[in-house]
């Protein structure tokens, strides 16, 4: 296993995707020979800003919308921000509320927006419980929302344990409700399908670095109706409600990487499932005492999740890195922080458990050769660490 | 030849110029540091003083600079039981513990090394200033360092065989000055930095706040006493005094007092002046032979009884496999039970271990 020639295995697509080449290729033109700012009158200019109306239209038919309801953003964490924080000071300026409603197992980009929300501009929120696979329940939901609940933030698919949530179903409670209905859809894209009106949500987010486009580009649906305050000031950019210079070619890219993720879901979606199961089989079968997180059949396609009970995840990353398998414990943001994992803690797991999660996550070029070699990396690494823990 | 070294990094520039020189050499190099316990603080802004993130992010940033993987390994828990605990443990004890060569004997020389070589690791490395040969006949031996001034061989005196043949200290060759020269060759950004600190754990290196802080049930107040029984006066808890010790004793006479015995047993301080001050021989237990084993005999060599003091000459008679008797040639001051007795043959480390309470 030592060496130069040693097997190198990316399993943390959840994490981020390389740029599919065809992406490249169209993103390309946009960054040496188109360079107009797409906000300029002129020749250069109309021509960037006719590949983002390109790039709307495009990413609008994919998650069936108008393209006026599509924001462009710099990714995730802007959208969740925009999404939250807009649609809450809305809904509160409307005189509707300052109660908002979330969960406990949502992206940190989710959770701190709601908890500075509280600390700082007068909102409240309540986090539903989720069950032992990190989902919530449309009775919770009714429960926890109220006469002057204003917003709710549920994500579609967890990032740390790749279950699903019941989104649609919540959705239609809260439109009922009059309740503005979020969802961080920045794992789903790509692997599921985000059909807006099948979905009924208000506010959905994309970035486009999970699904093989490039990072730093992300796109806010923002259902028409919806005046959503905007974050950040400045010009008139995407109709008042994102100020600053389009970034051209990370939105071409974005839409076309979009676009290709929606034309080959199928034959993508069935690759990941096999070597998933795959993965997630024998890891069970080779390693003692190891548990699959995160519900079994309602989950991501591509997403492995599991608890090593008695095994430090970050000394695991730690062996499986230097054999050549780059993995994740619960969200890489959370890399080099040794505290227990708070979605594994919501799920009901010990504290030693959630010290344990281990995050595997497929993809395109993912092999049958490459899970063979990183459940054996998993396996030795899982023995030797579990050793150690007993002379300690 | 190429071997697989992991070498524990601190973002200063020993360790630093230590993992620069084995990956010249050619070697299979990783980084790690190991984040220990430190003292919990109410407003936040306390750390421990070696591993705070100022230092994690500069021994990361060196890491990339050399091209070498970098992780941080959870050491909390195993620190706070060995080594922490153990402090505190002494203190109450009335001896003053030398937490950093227990750190090498439990933590670095023992979990760490043991999860380096779990890693396939061939050797740890460390930045300290010693150095390790392989004599003719296959025994490891522990020299001091070529910088005298930095050596550090009293804080490794805890290791075995097993631990030199797995160990590598590759600044320990050259002088201070030239580490930082290297370091600046290799343009490292930690060549001006200081040398780290002892009592890593407390967030001021005030151990005397810490244990009054952290310890509530240490012994109190008992009286201040001359060899002869004279009282005169109170001192404020033992753990407030090291031996050797002359300013802050709160207590008026002719001649200057130095603190010359702690008494646990009678909660009592002895002091005496200078001339009175003096151990001709003591007794060090939990000892560890380099070796592996004691000589057959006694005989002479040169002991240290702080880190930093100079090797005073002295008998060694081995007491059994793991304690000895020290008797030296010309009484020493300063000897405190809980440091460590040191011994050397010229430029070797033959082993150590910790000086015991007399009473």
């Amino acid at each position: 296993m030592r060496g130069k020639s040693q097997r190198k295995v990316y399993l943390d697509h959840s994490a981020s995707t390389p740029v599919d080449e065809r992406v490249l290729d169209a993103m390309m033109p946009w960054f040496t020979r188109n360079y107009g700012n797409a906000s300029s009158l002129h020749g250069p200019g109309r021509r960037a800003a006719q590949a983002i109306e390109d790039a709307r239209e495009t990413v609008a038919r994919t998650l069936g919308c108008q393209p006026n309801e599509i924001v462009f953003n710099s990714g995730g964490t802007e959208g969740d921000n925009h999404a939250i924080r807009g649609g809450a000071r809305t809904m509160r300026q409307a005189g509707q509320g300052a109660h908002l409603v979330s969960s406990p197992v949502e992206h940190s980009a989710v959770g701190e927006t709601l908890a500075q929300l509280a600390d700082l501009q007068g909102f409240t929120h309540t986090l539903m419980p989720v069950d032992r696979y990190g989902r919530v329940s449309a009775e919770a939901f009714r429960a926890a929302c109220r006469d002057d609940t204003v917003l709710a933030s549920v994500m579609l698919a967890n990032n740390e344990v790749g279950s699903l949530q019941p989104v649609a179903e919540l959705a239609r409670f809260a439109r009922e409700r009059g309740i503005l209905f979020h969802t961080d859809a920045v794992q789903a894209a790509g692997q599921l399908s985000l059909n807006v009106a099948d979905l009924g949500v208000d506010l959905l987010g994309i970035s486009g670095h999970k699904f093989y486009g490039p990072k730093g580009v992300g796109a806010l649906y923002c259902r028409n109706g919806i005046a959503l305050a905007s974050n950040q000031t400045g010009g008139s950019h995407e109709e008042g409600r994102r100020a600053g210079t389009h970034n051209t070619p990370l939105i071409v890219g974005l839409a076309r990487a979009l676009e290709l993720a929606g034309q080959e879901r199928e034959q993508n979606v069935a690759h990941f499932r096999r070597m998933r199961d795959q993965l997630i089989d024998q890891v069970l079968l080779r390693v003692p005492d190891a548990e699959l997180s995160g519900h079994p059949v309602e989950r991501l396609p591509g997403h492995a999740s599991l608890v090593l009970d008695g095994v430090d995840s970050s000394a695991l990353l730690m062996h499986l890195d230097i054999n050549g398998v780059a993995a994740s414990g619960g969200s890489a943001c959370k890399t080099g922080n040794p505290e227990p994992s708070a979605v594994l803690l919501a799920m009901g797991y010990s504290k030693r458990q959630a010290m344990g999660g281990l995050r595997l996550t497929v993809g395109h070029s993912t092999s049958e050769k490459d899970i063979d070699y990183a459940v054996d990396v998993i396996a030795n690494s899982v023995e030797k660490l579990r050793r150690l823990a007993v002379v300690a | 030849m190429s071997a697989r070294v992991v070498v524990a990094m601190s973002g200063g520039v020993d360790s630093s110029v230590a993992a620069a020189l084995l990956k010249q050499q050619g070697h299979d190099v990783i980084g790690m540091m190991m984040r220990l316990w430190a003292e919990p603080s109410t407003d936040g802004q306390v750390h421990n003083r070696c591993c705070t993130p100022g230092q994690m992010a500069d021994a990361q940033r060196i890491a990339n600079m050399l091209d070498i993987p970098f992780y941080v390994l959870d050491t909390r828990e195993v620190f706070r039981r060995k080594i922490v605990d153990f402090f505190v443990q002494g203190h109450r004890r009335g001896v003053t513990p030398n937490p950093c060569l227990e750190c090498n004997r439990h933590i670095r020389f023992d979990w760490l090394q043991r999860h380096a070589l779990a890693l396939d690791a061939d050797y740890l490395a460390t930045g300290h200033h010693a150095r390790i040969c392989c004599d003719q006949d296959g025994n490891y031996r522990l020299l001091r360092a070529v910088d005298l001034q930095k050596d550090q061989s009293y804080v490794l005196s805890v290791m075995g065989q097993q631990q030199l043949a797995h160990a590598k200290f590759p600044v320990g060759n050259y002088h201070k000055s030239r580490i930082r020269e290297m370091a600046r060759e290799f343009g490292l950004p930690t060549a001006a930095k200081q040398d780290s600190q002892d009592l890593c754990f407390l967030g001021d290196g005030d151990y005397r706040r810490f244990l009054r802080e952290n310890v509530p049930d240490l012994p109190v107040a008992g009286p201040i006493m001359r060899r002869d029984g004279t009282h005169l006066g109170q001192h404020s808890g033992l753990a407030n005094y090291t031996i050797g010790q002359r300013r802050g004793l709160g207590i008026n006479t002719t001649a200057p007092m130095y603190v010359g015995d702690i008494q646990p047993a009678k909660n009592a301080l002895i002091v005496a002046e200078r001339k009175e001050q003096g151990t001709q021989r003591l007794e060090a237990g939990r000892f560890n032979w380099v070796a592996g084993s004691p000589p057959d005999n006694d005989f002479l060599a040169a002991v240290s009884v702080r880190y930093g003091a100079v090797p005073q000459p002295a008998t060694i008679t081995p007491l059994g496999p793991s304690a000895v008797g020290i008797e030296f040639e010309q009484s020493q001051v300063g000897v405190a039970p809980g440091q460590a007795a040191v011994i050397f043959a010229e430029h070797e480390c033959l082993g150590g271990g910790v000086i015991r309470l007399t009473e």
